[in-house]
C-alpha cells in the first residue's frame, strides 16, 4: 500500500505548494498593478505586442472558424431542414465561445511563450537581479505592465475576432450555400445579444490575465540556463491553455446556467 | 593601487557583517562570516569556486535572505528590511555583474541611464547626457549608446556594465568576477578602469574573484573565504607574507595543501 500512497501524497503536496506559490505571485502582481509608479511605456509596448501583432494570427483563426462553422451547421441542419438557424448558430458560437477561446489559445501560444522565454532569459542571465540592484522592483517593472496589457488588450482582440468570425460565416453562407445576403444579415443582427458579446469579452479579460500571469510566473521561476528557459516556455503555454479552458467553463456556468 | 585614504581607526565601517549564515537545504554555504569593509577601501574577497563568494554578495545586496546573522550598511541593519526600505538602501549600491547582465531589450544608453530614470526619477534627456558622459568615462564613444547589447563584444559589455554601475554615483560598488570571460589584456584594462573610477568617485569597493592578478590590481585589502568563513584578511601588500597556509596555497595555485576540494564542489 505504501509504495502507492507515497508518490500520490507527494504529488498532491507538490500540487498544493504550486497552487500556493502561484496565488501569492498573482496577488503580488495585482498589488503592483494598483500602486504607482506605472510604467506607461512598458504597458504600451506590451499592448502593441499582444494586440496588434496577434491580429493576423487571430484574424485567420477566426475567419476559418466562422467559415467551417457555417458549413458544418449547414450539412448537419439540412437533415432537419433547419438551415435558417445558421446565422444564429454562427453568432452565438462565435461570440460566446469560439471567439474568446480560440483567440485566447492562439495568444497563449504566441504571447505566453514569448513572455516566459523573455523573462526566463532575464532570470538566468541575472538581468532580474540587475533590476533589483538598480532599486527597481521586477514585479512592478516586468509583471504588472504585462498583466495590465493582457487584461486590457484581449477583449479588444476578441471583439475583432468576433467580427471577422461572423464575417467568415457570412461569406460561406452567401457564396457557397446560396443564402440571401440581406436576410442573413438581418437574422444575424436579430440574434446578436448584448449578453453574448459581453460574456465573451469578460472571458477574454480573464484569459488575458491567465496567459500573461502564466508567462510571467514560469519565466520568473525558471532556472538552469537554456534548458530551464525551454521548460518554462512549455509550462507557460500548457498551463495557460488548461487554465483557460477550465475558466472558460466556470465563466460560462456563471453567466448562463440558471 | 592603494589610493584609499587611511581612515581614523574608530570610524564606523561602511559595511559590517557578523555571523552571517546561509544554507541551501543541507548544503551550508556561509557558516558565520564576520567582515568589516571600511569607507573608501577596496576589499577583494578571494576564494575557490563554490566557497560562497557569490552568495555573500547576494546576501549583502538583499537578493538572498540570510538564515542568521547581521549585515549593517552605514550602521543600519538591512537583514529583515521590507522590499521598499531595502530599495532605499540599494540606491547607495552599484553592481557590475559577472556577465554584465545588460538589459537586452534596451539600447546601451538606456541601460546606463536605467538607475537614473527608474531609481532616481531623472528626466530622460538629462539621463541620456549623463549616460553619454559615463560611456566616455569607461572608454567608449557616445555613439555606442545607440547600439543594443547584443551588438557588443564581451569587453564592451563589461565596460557598459561598469558605466551602468557607476551612473548613479553609488557609495558602494560591487564587482562580481570582473575579469571572467575576458582575455588577459582586456582584463587588465577593466581592472585599471575599476581602480580609477572607484577612487575618482571616492566609493567603497567590494569585489569577489578567483583571479589573483586582478585581485592584486584592484584591492587595498583582501579577505579569503574558505568553507563559509573568512580565514584571513589583511592589506594587499601583506598577502605574500600572510603566513596562512590556505592563502599561500591559493595564491600559488598548488594542488597540494590544506584546502580540501571534495568532488561535489566541482559541480556546485
Amino acid at each position: 500500500m505504501v509504495p502507492v500512497l507515497q508518490p500520490l501524497g507527494r504529488t498532491f503536496l507538490a500540487f498544493l505548494a504550486v497552487t500556493g506559490r502561484l496565488t501569492l505571485f498573482a496577488a503580488r502582481g495585482l498589488s503592483h498593478c494598483a500602486r504607482p509608479p506605472f510604467y506607461g511605456r512598458s504597458i504600451l509596448r506590451q499592448m502593441i505586442d499582444i494586440g496588434y501583432y496577434s491580429l493576423p494570427v487571430v484574424g485567420l483563426t477566426a475567419i476559418f472558424t466562422g467559415m467551417v462553422l457555417a458549413l458544418q451547421s449547414y450539412t448537419g441542419f439540412a437533415r432537419f431542414s433547419a438551415e435558417s438557424a445558421i446565422p444564429n448558430v454562427v453568432v452565438v458560437s462565435i461570440t460566446r465561445e469560439l471567439g474568446p477561446v480560440l483567440a485566447g489559445l492562439m495568444v497563449a501560444g504566441r504571447i505566453g511563450a514569448a513572455m516566459a522565454a523573455e523573462i526566463g532569459t532575464m532570470r538566468v542571465t541575472e538581468q532580474i537581479d540587475a533590476l533589483v540592484t538598480l532599486a527597481t522592483n521586477p514585479f512592478k517593472y516586468l509583471v504588472a505592465p504585462r498583466l495590465i496589457a493582457g487584461v486590457l488588450t484581449l477583449p479588444v482582440l476578441v471583439l475583432v475576432a468576433d467580427i471577422i468570425g461572423i464575417f467568415g460565416g457570412y461569406l460561406v453562407s452567401i457564396y457557397k450555400l446560396g443564402f440571401n445576403p440581406s436576410t442573413y444579415l438581418k437574422n444575424t443582427l436579430e440574434f446578436l445579444t448584448f449578453e453574448d458579446v459581453f460574456s465573451g469579452l469578460v472571458k477574454a479579460a480573464v484569459f488575458g490575465f491567465i496567459i500573461t500571469l502564466m508567462g510571467c510566473y514560469h519565466g520568473y521561476h525558471s532556472k538552469g540556463g537554456a534548458q530551464g528557459v525551454g521548460q518554462a516556455t512549455t509550462n507557460a503555454v500548457v498551463s495557460a491553455s488548461i487554465l483557460l479552458l477550465s475558466f472558460n467553463y466556470i465563466i460560462t456556468e456563471l453567466f448562463f446556467a440558471r | 593601487m592603494s589610493t584609499a585614504e587611511p581612515m581614523a581607526p574608530d570610524a564606523p565601517p561602511k559595511i559590517r557583517i557578523r555571523g552571517l549564515k546561509k544554507a541551501f537545504g543541507s548544503n551550508v554555504v556561509l557558516d558565520g562570516v564576520d567582515l568589516d569593509i571600511a569607507a573608501g577601501e577596496s576589499l577583494v574577497v578571494i576564494g575557490g569556486s563554490g566557497t560562497g563568494k557569490s552568495v555573500l554578495l547576494k546576501c549583502i545586496l538583499g537578493l538572498l535572505t540570510p538564515d542568521a546573522g547581521s549585515i549593517q550598511v552605514d550602521g543600519e541593519e538591512t537583514v529583515g528590511l521590507s522590499e521598499r526600505e531595502m530599495d532605499r538602501v540599494r540606491r547607495k549600491f552599484g553592481m557590475l555583474f559577472q556577465s554584465a547582465a545588460l538589459f537586452d531589450s534596451l539600447p546601451v544608453w538606456e541601460n546606463v541611464a536605467f538607475g537614473l530614470i527608474q531609481g532616481k526619477r531623472a528626466k530622460r534627456d538629462e539621463a541620456r547626457k549623463i549616460a553619454a558622459r559615463r560611456l566616455t568615462d569607461v572608454g567608449l564613444e557616445p555613439r555606442v549608446g545607440e547600439l543594443y547589447p547584443a551588438e557588443l563584444s564581451g569587453g564592451m559589455r563589461k565596460r557598459v556594465g561598469l558605466a551602468r554601475a557607476i551612473a548613479t554615483d553609488p557609495e558602494i560598488i560591487f564587482f562580481d568576477e570582473p575579469t571572467t570571460g575576458l582575455d588577459p589584456i582586456m582584463g587588465h584594462i577593466i581592472d585599471n578602469l575599476i581602480a580609477k573610477l572607484t577612487s575618482k568617485l571616492g566609493a567603497t569597493g567590494l569585489s569577489i574573484t578567483h583571479d589573483m592578478a586582478s585581485a592584486r590590481r584592484i584591492s587595498t585589502r583582501m579577505a579569503m573565504l574558505y568553507k563559509g568563513r573568512i580565514v584571513w584578511d589583511g592589506p594587499t601588500a601583506e598577502i605574500d607574507r600572510s603566513g596562512n597556509p590556505y592563502v599561500e596555497q591559493f595564491i600559488n595555485g598548488s594542488a597540494e595543501g590544506p584546502i580540501d576540494i571534495p568532488l561535489q564542489d566541482h559541480f556546485a
